[in-house]
């Protein structure tokens, strides 16, 4: 009763023939359904009274051309800016998540103001934070001029800081107690449990979700043009306030989809690896 | 070596060990047995310095460690500890998982820590998976890392606690004959187990617990085959069928 392993018989090709037809038939079910979708958006569009002007005012050729360079001028400040703002965050959340993990009595003070810092700025929406920050700054000291891009910088770092603090938080929460006994048991002092043992096991399971606040910080750094700084945003308007036409802003807004796309498709891919390695096999 | 001195330890107010005496001299191998909350594991978490006791003392090699002026990880990393679930690092490999002590507790220099880790392997014929990561062994072969990991710094005394108990019966024997070797190298070993049978075939004093005090101890073959008292012929009757 030994087949060879490459001989398949009649049961599995009769499933494989099944599975096959199901797959053609999804794969004819969506695209038929994308179709119908995308035919029925179009004629609302075409059909709606003011769509000739709509499509000039925000999806002109030609101001997209006029608009581009600036804009593209402006998302390089982003960009630079992102740079400082992920330094600032990694430090200063990495900070306020081992102040919340202190143990003991004696550090009761600091970890309660950890923990009143993350609930605050968690709580408070970020535009407020930036009209505080970029205004209330300057005004204790009015002589001298900081520009609204470090300004808007500081306020970026303040907020997502308590976010990107309470996801590390989770994930040194999440690391099994045996890890740390295990450690302690070969000798290791608390400092070095932490650095060798607990923090890179976190690390890695905090990942994705540092990824997705990484993604949500790319495009809220956009909102500090409320400053006044010339971003991609702010170049946008001012091309829209000059020529009347709005197709800037869809420049803008590609940009900014264009520029986070990788960093969406790293983090998906890197789930879906995380998934893949956790589960092994299996179909569901 | 160890010498344990009316300890107490209580949970609430469940009392695990009841001012409980043990000694445990060089070169010997001592196992615990007892049912599930005697206080085999407890008793071996206090001398890890894992957990506090309530009352007593306990002596290694003569100095106090429950004397919280002590260093209790300079303690620690004097002593091998394997557990149930192995709890390797998982995201170490295996060698690293076996010279991490090494390196970072007793600044063993990188190279001769790793030589002494590929020596351990190639004693218990995994040396192929130095690179491996833990999520890549079988459980028997997990438990074995677990153990190297354990004596990769000469500890003076080694805990055992429940090793075998998360392995299926064909794994139990390759993780029994590591600690086989062991004893016939000279360590000094405190384990606790479920095995009865390996109780008997490696260790030089079985002491049995219930409720947090010694019942019964010494040799094997009386503690065992003749046990004295009511409360262990009542448990060996339970484990042995």
């Amino acid at each position: 009763m030994s087949l060879p392993t490459d001989f398949v018989t009649e049961v599995e090709q009769d499933r494989r023939r099944y599975r096959r037809k199901q797959t053609t038939r999804s794969v004819l079910i969506s695209a038929a359904s994308t179709l119908v979708f995308a035919v029925v958006v179009a004629l609302v569009l075409a059909n709606s009274p003011g769509w000739a002007v709509t499509r000039e005012t925000f999806f002109s050729g030609h101001y997209f051309q006029l608009a581009l360079p600036a804009v593209l001028k402006g998302l390089w400040l982003n960009v630079r800016i992102l740079f400082f703002a992920v330094i600032g965050v990694a430090i200063l959340a990495v900070i306020l998540a081992t102040l919340r993990s202190l143990r003991g009595p004696v550090f009761f003070p600091l970890r309660f103001l950890a923990a009143a810092y993350t609930d605050l700025f968690r709580g408070m929406p970020f535009l407020i934070v930036l009209y505080l920050i970029g205004f209330g700054i300057p005004a204790l000291n009015p002589t001298e001029r900081i520009p609204a891009a470090v300004l808007g910088t500081i306020a970026l770092i303040l907020t997502y800081a308590s976010y990107v603090a309470e996801v590390l938080r989770a994930g040194l929460e999440a690391v099994h107690p045996s890890q740390r006994f295990a450690a302690r048991s070969l000798g290791l002092t608390h400092g070095q449990t932490l650095r060798h043992i607990i923090v890179p096991q976190a690390v890695r399971k905090v990942t994705p979700a540092l990824m997705n606040d990484f993604i949500s910080m790319q495009k809220d750094v956009g909102l500090i043009s409320v400053l006044g700084a010339v971003d991609a945003i702010r170049a946008a308007q001012i091309q829209q306030a000059t020529t009347y036409n709005f197709t800037s802003y869809v420049v803008a807004g590609l940009l900014f989809v264009a520029f986070s796309w990788p960093f969406i498709r790293l983090s998906d891919w890197y789930t879906a690896r995380l998934r893949r390695r956790e589960q092994s096999g299996g179909v569901v | 070596m160890l010498d344990v001195k009316g300890v107490v330890k209580r949970f609430g107010d469940n009392v695990v060990l009841n001012r409980l005496d043990l000694t445990v001299d060089q070169h010997e191998v001592v196992a615990l047995i007892g049912a599930s909350g005697s206080g085999k594991s407890t008793l071996l978490r206090c001398v890890n310095l894992l957990e506090q006791v309530d009352d007593g003392q306990i002596f290694l090699s003569g100095t106090d460690i429950t004397d919280p002026r002590i260093n209790a990880d300079k303690v620690r990393a004097q002593l091998g500890v394997v557990f149930q679930h192995y709890n390797l690092f998982p995201h170490l490999s295996v060698l690293d998982n076996i010279t991490l002590a090494a390196r970072k507790v007793h600044r063993t220099d990188v190279a001769v820590a790793e030589q002494r880790g590929m020596d351990l392997l190639r004693r218990i014929g995994l040396e192929d998976k130095a690179k491996a990561f833990p999520d890549r062994l079988s459980g028997g072969q997990q438990q074995r890392v677990a153990i190297v990991r354990a004596i990769a710094t000469d500890p003076e005394l080694l805990l055992l606690d429940e090793i075998t108990s998360a392995l299926d019966p064909i794994l139990v024997g390759e993780v029994l004959d590591l600690v086989r070797h062991l004893r016939e190298t000279g360590s000094t070993i405190l384990m606790a187990t479920h095995e009865i049978a390996f109780a008997r075939t490696v260790a030089d004093r079985v002491v049995f617990l219930d409720g947090g005090r010694i019942v019964e101890q010494g040799p094997p073959a009386q503690v065992i085959d003749a046990p004295t008292e009511q409360a262990t012929r009542d448990f060996l009757s339970r484990v042995l069928h």
